[in-house]
């Protein structure tokens, strides 16, 4: 029903002039019925763009995208079977909040009993029951992100599309609205693209992420897979907070070293030459007992945990470590212990995972 | 403000108290001598500031015409004010509903030579009627509309300011709000019906306001072009009532016809007072 495939996907503004720009190079996905897809990565990186060309408001210049078995490439967003939530809500002002969530199923002809007890439903569902004659600007702005997904629940389309529908929102209601999602999801079971740029929203809504930078994908798999073996330099830095650590050095069996400084390896490393030696902040310890010299520069307090910033091989290294624990000093040198199973490798060259 | 200084406050209110005269005080004397009778605005220098007691005959003299005092003819004001009321209405609406179209496709349609034909619309802004006067009438009168309403009024209806109005207003409106019509499957005409005319409601009442005093108003053209008496809107209808060299001029007729003639604009203004304050002030989205 509705799943979507993306094939060899390609963006570009202005084709054919001299100001052409490719923003999309080639997106390859398929995605399953029924799936909760986050598309995540930095400004810029194409992921709104990517999801506007699956809803039909921006052409489509390479490949295909197919919902359900239907090929969309020439139909309008409308005939899409698509509906979509939009950063600002974008509802019509001047209607009511009823009229906004009836007025899609009104231009499709609809009978007025059909709409009325689909948006009662939506409603009810929503917890909007008492505001349906309010005007949008008489709501906060949880509630007009509320009546935004109602217009989109009414509907009842195949393919839900959310273009970072939270970030409007303060911190508490985001968290609150987060989790209001995954149920509507979880009770409606409608296939689902989710754009954002807030990784702790990627990795608590998607049931597979989507990771972009650049126009392309760096990486599709579940939250677990994407945090504990990304598939490239990017991924690991960009998912993670803080950021995994990246050292980039000569490896030659378990020797490695980073500007200078040898650090002794647990175990020996994939291969020699010039390598990448990822490891996250919360797998790394201070051990009198470890092989690693680390120069503490900065210390923070963020209550459950502490961070320590500081460098190895001159080369910016941050570890976790618990609030409870007595932390060291500034300006000292400690020694680290590594878990061997959580190191990650990567090509220096292309910044692609080798194990 | 929360200060309290007598002074500013007295000189504040003296300003306005000034200001409101120097406004009124020529209505108020329109007034007064359109409740006189003729000879006795003529004969008393200055004239009484007082109300007189010849309205009812005044106004009924102004607006069915009939045999004066002198024993001159004066023409009734009733149709004059009948053919401004269609021409501003005309006028007003017609500019409103181009204008409003025009920006339309300006605004959300992608056409060859887009860009050049918005500043053609908007080199037009610095031709003022009276500039293309002439032409216009040539114009006007090989389409053999001479003395109709189509020759009063259409060619005052096409207007750059309101189509820039309009235009500028469309920009502000956010382009979400066209995507999710789209999806919601509005075309574009549904679209323009249903989503932007109701969010231009206000700009629609200011323009109207400020339109229909406009074309109320209208002198120089109608003056060119209408050579038949039925014809006459009132403003011009005024200037024809007061004759020139030794004939005495109907002053109380004068006046009162020209108190008939302010009403219908102050009319408007007060009713769409609301709309058009908040048309001006916000561009509420």
């Amino acid at each position: 029903m509705g799943a979507i495939s993306l094939r060899r996907v390609e963006k570009t503004y202005a084709p054919g002039s001299k100001a052409a720009v490719k923003v999309i190079h080639g997106v390859d996905a398929e995605i399953a019925d029924g799936e909760f897809i986050v598309i995540v990565g930095p400004s810029g990186c194409g992921k709104s763009t990517l999801l506007r060309m699956v809803a039909g408001l921006e052409e489509i210049t390479g490949g295909e995208i197919a919902i359900g078995s239907r090929v969309v490439n020439q139909l309008e967003p409308s005939e899409r079977d698509i509906a979509m939530v939009f950063q600002n809500y974008a509802l019509y002002p001047h209607m009511s909040v009823y009229d906004n969530m009836a007025y899609g199923l009104k231009i499709a002809k609809v009978p007025k009993a059909e709409i009325d007890a689909r948006v009662q439903k939506a409603a009810r569902i929503l917890e909007l029951g008492g505001l349906l004659d309010r005007k949008p600007r008489q709501l906060s702005g949880g509630q007009r992100q509320r009546v935004a997904m109602g217009r989109a629940i009414v509907r009842q389309p195949q393919v839900f599309l959310f273009d970072e529908p939270l970030s409007n929102l303060d911190a508490k209601l985001r968290a609150q609205t987060r989790l209001e999602i995954q149920k509507l999801h979880a009770e409606l079971g409608i296939t689902s693209l989710f754009v954002t740029h807030d990784q702790i929203e990627a990795m608590t809504l998607g049931q597979r992420l989507l990771v972009m930078n650049g126009g392309r994908i760096e990486q599709i798999g579940t939250p677990e897979e994407v945090y504990s073996r990304p598939a490239t330099t990017f991924v690991a830095g960009f998912i993670g907070s803080p950021p995994m650590n990246l050292l980039e050095g000569q490896a030659d069996g378990t020797r490695f070293t980073v500007r200078g400084q040898t650090l002794v390896l647990p175990q020996a490393a994939p291969r020699a030459g010039t390598l990448i030696l990822g490891a996250r902040p919360e797998h790394v310890a201070v051990d009198p007992a470890g092989h690693w010299a680390m120069k503490v520069d900065v210390l923070e307090m963020l209550g459950a945990e502490r961070l320590v910033h500081g460098r190895v091989g001159e080369l910016a290294f941050t570890l976790r470590m618990e609030g409870t624990l007595s932390p060291p000093r500034a300006g000292e040198t400690v020694q680290l212990a590594v878990d061997p199973a959580q190191l990650h490798w990567f090509d220096a060259a292309t910044g692609s995972r080798i194990a | 403000m929360i200060e309290n200084r007598p002074i500013a406050t007295f000189l504040a209110h003296l300003t306005l108290v000034i200001g409101v005269l120097v406004v009124a005080f020529p209505v108020y004397l329109t007034f007064v001598a359109s409740t006189q009778t003729a000879e006795q605005i003529v004969q008393n220098v200055p004239m009484s500031l007082l109300p007189g007691s010849n309205m009812v005959e005044s106004y009924r003299l102004a607006l069915f015409g009939g045999q004066t005092a002198y024993g001159s003819r004066l023409p009734p004001a009733a149709p004059m004010l009948w053919v401004s009321l269609v021409s501003a209405l005309v006028i007003s609406i017609g500019k409103i509903a181009i204008s409003l179209l025009s920006a339309f496709a300006v605004v959300y349609f992608r056409f060859p030579l887009r860009g050049l034909v918005f500043w053609m619309i908007f080199v037009t802004l610095m031709l003022p009627v009276e500039v293309r006067i002439l032409p216009t009438y040539k114009v006007v009168s090989d389409l053999g509309l001479l003395n109709t309403y189509a020759g009063l009024t259409v060619p005052l209806i096409a207007s750059a300011t309101a189509t820039f109005l309009f235009r500028q207003f469309f920009l502000t409106v956010p382009d979400e709000l066209v995507e999710a019509a789209r999806i919601d499957g509005a075309g574009p005409l549904r679209f323009f019906r249903d989503v932007l005319l109701p969010l231009s409601a206000t700009s629609i009442a200011a323009l109207f306001v400020i339109q229909f005093i406009y074309g109320w108003n209208q002198y120089l053209w109608p003056l060119l072009m209408t050579t038949d008496e039925s014809m006459y809107p009132v403003v011009m209808g005024i200037k024809r009532m007061i004759s020139g060299g030794d004939a005495a001029t109907e002053w109380n007729a004068v006046m009162a016809t020209a108190m008939l003639a302010m009403l219908p604009p102050a009319l408007v203004v007060i009713v769409m007072q609301k709309w058009f304050v908040k048309g001006l002030v916000d561009s509420e989205k």
